[in-house]
């Protein structure tokens, strides 16, 4: 699976530390006075949006940009063309113009994998977040602030992972693609998982997931080195998963004097956009123990080096490049 | 037309037992026994062939009218003839609805035109599948099509007022509603089987406790009002559970199950491939062995196929957009053989009662699923069991493509069946 990136799961401990510590030298091109890097001239990556995201899609635009890759913007969003053929008729139009890499955004979870499996495309396929499955972007961007704030040292921690790390997650857990590809790589990473939510905010079979479950935020809060803060959406109240957003706020949000609870070292993260008043407060999200703005800034160096390594450089123990049927692409 | 020809088939295992010769008399089987011999009549040799009742599948989606692009009632009974089926029920949710005499005797004549198996239109219980009004049970049942069967398949009768009145209105004709048990508010954006799978998939989950809440509720009207209901394509280890409870009360209660729901799980949507995307969905492992027991034991009372083609490009796409179903007659033996025959839960005259005789009785066909003997309709088909082959989705007779058996290899192979002594398939072929 290493010609994409569908899942968190795709990725072995070391192949998450080489992206991170690859993201590690790439973040120090943002400090030149030219951010640009040759290494994928006359590559063409495609971003291929069937939702609307605009940070995500800057986030992998910019990081295209940097390699000197050629990037496509394709929003599929409002497409008059039924949602079957168009991800196939679209993957098809893709492929005659060359795309090397399609980054995809899927309302429906497995798009991504399908596109990746269906023979459609030769392309690699990034998953850029897909329905309520995975966005395995967003927890290496997550992985590398950790591990900066955390580990740290010179290079941001390179070379280390994030053993014994105890990161509490909490929030909308059941929707969220966040929550599924953070479990996975960040206890690939070393890292002891807790997820928090209310009992309807968790999916049925949480409990064979690799992570702790807990519906008391304030009893994780002391034993927590970050709590990451999943936005919680406001219409999940009309389908009776919680009575209230003040409800909600009271018993899962993040405000002062709960941040107060939590170690001095620990760091509060939230992949936005936030919610300020529901899941987080203005005073815990202006904090400088809270680290959203990092983590964006973070996340175009991890997308560099992910698509440096799918497309140029080589990945760990698997320096010859296979497709899905482990044959070589 | 009556058929008027002779054939004798030598040296069959009827029902699995030692091999007999049977004679086909025009439309009825004229004698059973060893050494016959019959001049002028067409020879099939038979020798390690199985012989049994023509199989009747209360659960066929023809799609006509509204939908040929994936089946015709032409197409999809000359499927049924492959597998091995001489009688099916032609599911009420085409376009329009089966919700009227006019449309039900449509598809009943379209099927006497095919001649490949008997058509038996299932009626629509409420007009368009709505839930909100009692479509013309009465008419449907006096009319040529003679239906007996009602159900709003692939919809549920959630009202239970509704449900409730169905189920007493059908009794002054000895009707039985099939009810395609699923909660809607449990499964709303349901995509999978709720469970460790869907969790890790991001997909939205449907939960058991939907289709058996709907159970439990109809078996109890069904009990309160003294009236017959049949539950389609049950498909957990809970709903085996609630039926073997209402049986044991003596309540006029039945049941099928799918031959997918017998082999296949949750685990295959790993791949995402839409193949998979079926209503009820793919449950585990335990839910599978639940319903082979009880389908063993007789808890469950019949297979049937839920036969549901969709177009290439309803299923090469991305699962959320994929149209849910799967294409099953032609490989509806094969599963059984493999899954309950193979494993020594069933053997053959078990095969008979679960697959022909006992889905015959709830769907009150007369000339179907009888005994294999003297006097007999000739209503017969013949399996090889030794066959072993790799599931070729291009060699299908159906117009669809939508199996989920592709490149896997399954027991059996329809060779030969009769429909009142006329063959409808003959080395395999549709005839």
């Amino acid at each position: 699976m290493k010609h994409h990136l569908i899942s968190a799961t795709d990725l072995t401990r070391d192949d998450a530390v080489l992206i991170l510590d690859t993201a590690e030298e790439l973040a120090r091109v943002a400090d030149r006075p030219i951010k640009k890097l040759p290494t994928l001239r006359g590559r063409t990556v495609v971003n291929l949006f069937f939702e609307d995201s605009t940070r995500t899609r800057i986030s992998f635009e910019a990081a295209a940009k940097r390699l000197s890759a050629d990037v496509i913007n394709f929003s599929a969003k409002g497409s008059s063309v039924s949602k079957g053929e168009s991800l196939k008729d679209t993957a098809l139009t893709l492929e005659a113009m060359g795309a090397d890499a399609v980054v995809i955004r899927h309302h429906d979870s497995g798009a991504p994998h399908r596109l990746a499996t269906s023979g459609w495309i030769g392309g690699c396929v990034v998953n850029a977040g897909d329905g309520t499955h995975e966005h395995p972007t967003q927890a290496l961007l997550d992985a590398f602030t950790l591990r900066r704030r955390l580990v740290g040292g010179r290079n941001g921690g390179a070379g280390a992972d994030l053993s014994g790390r105890r990161v509490t997650i909490v929030g909308d857990i059941l929707h969220s693609r966040v929550a599924r590809s953070n479990v996975h790589l960040l206890t690939t990473l070393g890292a002891e998982v807790t997820v928090v939510a209310p009992p309807t905010l968790l999916p049925i079979g949480v409990s064979h997931w690799p992570c702790e479950v807990s519906y008391d935020l304030d009893a994780v809060l002391a034993k927590s080195d970050a709590v990451m803060m999943l936005r919680v959406q406001r219409e999940r109240m009309n389908a009776a998963y919680f009575p209230t957003e003040r409800e909600y706020a009271r018993r899962y949000g993040l405000h002062g004097a709960r941040m107060a609870r939590m170690p001095e070292h620990a760091i509060v993260m939230h992949p936005g956009p936030m919610n300020r008043g529901m899941e987080i407060t203005a005073e815990v999200a202006d904090s400088p123990r809270c680290t959203a703005v990092e983590q964006v800034s973070g996340g175009v160096s991890v997308r560099m080096a992910v698509l440096y390594l799918l497309l140029g450089g080589a990945w760990p123990a698997d320096t010859a490049r296979t497709d899905e049927n482990g044959q070589p692409a | 037309m009556t058929h008027t020809e002779r054939t004798l088939i030598r040296g069959a295992r009827i029902l699995g037992g030692s091999p007999r010769d049977l004679l086909i008399d025009g439309e009825t089987v004229a004698e059973v026994g060893t050494g016959l011999s019959a001049a002028g009549a067409a020879v099939v040799e038979a020798d390690g062939l199985i012989l049994l009742p023509g199989l009747v599948d209360l659960h066929t989606h023809l799609r006509e009218p509204g939908r040929e692009d994936s089946e015709t009632v032409l197409t999809g009974t000359r499927a049924a003839a492959a597998g091995g089926f001489t009688a099916v029920h032609a599911m009420a949710n085409t376009f329009p609805v089966a919700d009227t005499a006019g449309v039900v005797e449509q598809v009943w004549r379209l099927g006497a035109e095919s001649g490949y198996c008997d058509v038996q239109p299932v009626g629509a219980v409420t007009v368009g599948l709505e839930g909100k009004q009692l479509a013309e049970l009465g008419a449907m049942h006096e009319s040529a099509a003679r239906v007996v069967v009602f159900s709003d398949d692939g919809k549920c009768v959630d009202d239970a007022v509704m449900m409730r009145r169905a189920l007493e209105y059908v009794k002054a004709f000895d009707g039985v509603i099939a009810q395609h048990a699923q909660e809607p508010r449990l499964t709303e954006g349901a995509q999978m089987n709720e469970g460790i799978v869907s969790a890790e998939l991001g997909l939205a989950g449907w939960p058991a406790v939907a289709e058996e809440s709907i159970i439990a509720r109809d078996v109890l009207l069904a009990a309160h009002v003294g009236s017959r209901v049949h539950v389609c394509h049950l498909s957990t280890a809970g709903s085996v559970e609630l039926v073997r409870w209402a049986k044991s009360k003596g309540w006029q209660v039945t049941a099928e199950v799918t031959p997918h729901h017998l082999l296949l799980t949750d685990d295959l949507v790993r791949s995402y491939d839409p193949v998979f995307k079926v209503n009820p969905p793919l449950r585990t492992e335990e839910d599978v062995m639940a319903l082979r027991e009880a389908l063993a034991d007789g808890t469950i009372d019949c297979v049937a196929t839920d036969h549901a083609p969709h177009p290439h490009e309803d299923k090469d796409c991305e699962w959320g957009a994929a149209a849910m179903g799967m294409i099953g007659l032609e490989t509806a033996l094969s599963v059984v053989q493999h899954t309950m025959v193979d494993t020594g839960l069933l053997d053959w005259p078990a095969v008979a009662d679960r697959l022909s005789a006992r889905p015959a009785a709830i769907g009150r066909l007369g000339g179907h699923g009888r005994p294999v003997a003297a006097g007999e309709p000739a209503n017969l088909t013949l399996l090889d069991p030794a066959h072993r082959a790799v599931v070729e989705p291009g060699a299908f007779a159906s117009r669809s493509r939508n199996t989920p058996y592709r490149g896997r290899e399954l027991p059996g192979r329809v060779l030969h069946t009769f429909l009142r002594g006329r063959a409808t398939v003959r080395d395999g072929v549709p005839v």
